[in-house]
């Protein structure tokens, strides 16, 4: 224990913080936003649709996002496909749990109580206000417990961006450890506390959706 | 520019060797998660508030933190006193990784098990730990097993992650001739088509176990 250190360490392990946060937030959009729209579109009554879908959340559930990420940003440039590390990132994290996430959006819509369609049809409103109006809003209550685990899963995924030479969390971490021989395992504990720290930060807010969200319907 | 399979075939002997090295990490990580992960799972139970409180602390705080840091910190911090080798951290490190995960499938294997089993392993009075063995265990694990077949590939797909902490795997392997070779796209390519399809094939074998298993479980 050396809080000495920590004082040292903490400007760099802020900047990697800051830069962890901003890949997490950046690639959870892209990925919660792939969800929810081939989420639906795994429900479409078009065959082709529904396939395009269906190929795609097989696809990137399959691949390892590791390789995933280094075939983004160091094979597609020889297609001359290029992307900065960050793009690379939010691609490779947002297609990837983009595909997760399809799964949870598709069967917690299914969930919702088939009464509930069959009202929506019978107040004759448009297949968009069914699905925005009556059934999206309930569904989004039952996603949001495995949202909340899928974007923890998210953000510990971020580390891997290190790979690549994005300077997160783990790359300062990693910079630290070549200067700091002696102190290793207290580094990596501070910084295996920081990443607790947001995975909370990931719970509480997916806690107080929840309760706004469920609030009157449950 | 496209796959140039020539030299794509050239380069899959070094590349098979790898996979190997990431198939044995599979398999060791694996079995280390089956077995701490029920630990976990039993210790949940005990009765005594410490212990479960901390083992919930426990699987909570591996659960959330990203598993190549806690490399790290097996790899470069504690293993100054053990001086094991990468693989062996790497693979350790998996297992207990993923050993939280199976934690909690375990506990909603017991969960599902009747009250009735309960009480008539009691009522014949047999001992804790052969209730456990001959009548909860038993009936608790089949209907789980396909979902630990799901770790099983999730801990496949994440084995890149030891190029990390230099484990000649397949993602080391590539790196390593890329920078022989310095042509980008045939490794990377293939790694990727490699975990595709070997992880696409386990997830139909599993799918096809539990729709077996759903026929033989639902009364």
């Amino acid at each position: 224990m050396n809080p000495s250190l920590w004082m040292e360490w903490a400007p760099l392990l802020w900047k990697g913080l800051v830069t962890t946060v901003q890949v997490a937030l950046l690639s959870g959009v892209v990925a919660l936003f792939l969800a929810v729209l081939t989420g639906i579109c795994r429900l479409s009554k078009y065959k082709l649709i529904r396939g395009i879908a269906y190929v795609y959340v097989m696809l990137f559930r399959g691949v390892s996002l590791l390789v995933l990420l280094f075939w983004v940003y160091f094979s597609l440039p020889a297609l001359g496909i290029e992307f900065s590390a960050i793009s690379a990132a939010v691609l490779a994290f947002g297609l990837n749990y983009g595909a997760f996430g399809s799964e949870i959006v598709r069967s917690s819509i299914l969930a919702v109580p088939k009464g509930q369609w069959e009202a929506a049809l019978a107040l004759n409103l448009t297949p968009a206000q069914r699905m925005f109006r009556i059934i999206l809003p309930q569904a989004v209550v039952r996603m949001l417990p495995p949202i909340n685990n899928l974007m923890i899963e998210l953000l510990k995924a971020t580390s891997l961006v290190s790979f690549i030479t994005l300077a997160d969390l783990t790359f300062q971490s990693q910079i630290l450890r070549g200067q700091f021989f002696g102190n290793t395992i207290e580094l990596f504990t501070i910084v295996l506390i920081l990443y607790f720290i947001l995975s909370s930060c990931i719970t509480l807010v997916a806690r107080l959706l929840e309760r706004k969200l469920s609030a009157g319907r449950m | 520019m496209e796959l140039d399979w020539e030299y794509a075939f050239s380069i899959l002997p070094t590349l098979l060797k790898g996979l190997k090295t990431a198939l044995y990490a599979t398999v060791v990580g694996f079995v280390i998660a089956c077995v701490a992960g029920l630990v976990l799972a039993l210790l949940v139970r005990v009765r005594v508030k410490v212990v479960k409180w901390v083992t919930n602390a426990f699987i909570e705080f591996v659960r959330s933190t990203p598993l190549l840091i806690q490399l790290f910190f097996l790899y470069f911090g504690l293993n100054k006193y053990f001086q094991l080798s990468a693989f062996t951290v790497g693979a350790v490190a998996l297992g207990i990784h993923y050993s939280t995960y199976l934690a909690e499938v375990y506990r909603s294997g017991i969960d599902n098990v009747e009250k009735g089993q309960w009480e008539a392993s009691r009522a014949l009075n047999f001992s804790k730990g052969r209730t456990w063995t001959s009548i909860i265990l038993p009936q608790a694990i089949p209907p789980i097993l396909p979902i630990m077949g799901n770790y099983l590939i999730v801990v496949f797909k994440e084995t890149p992650l030891l190029a990390g902490i230099t484990v000649l795997e397949m993602l080391t392997r590539s790196k390593n001739i890329l920078s022989r070779d310095w042509k980008p796209f045939e490794p990377y390519t293939m790694v990727g088509l490699i975990f595709l399809v070997l992880s696409l094939t386990m997830a139909i074998v599993f799918e096809l176990m539990e729709r077996r298993m759903n026929r033989r479980f639902t009364k």
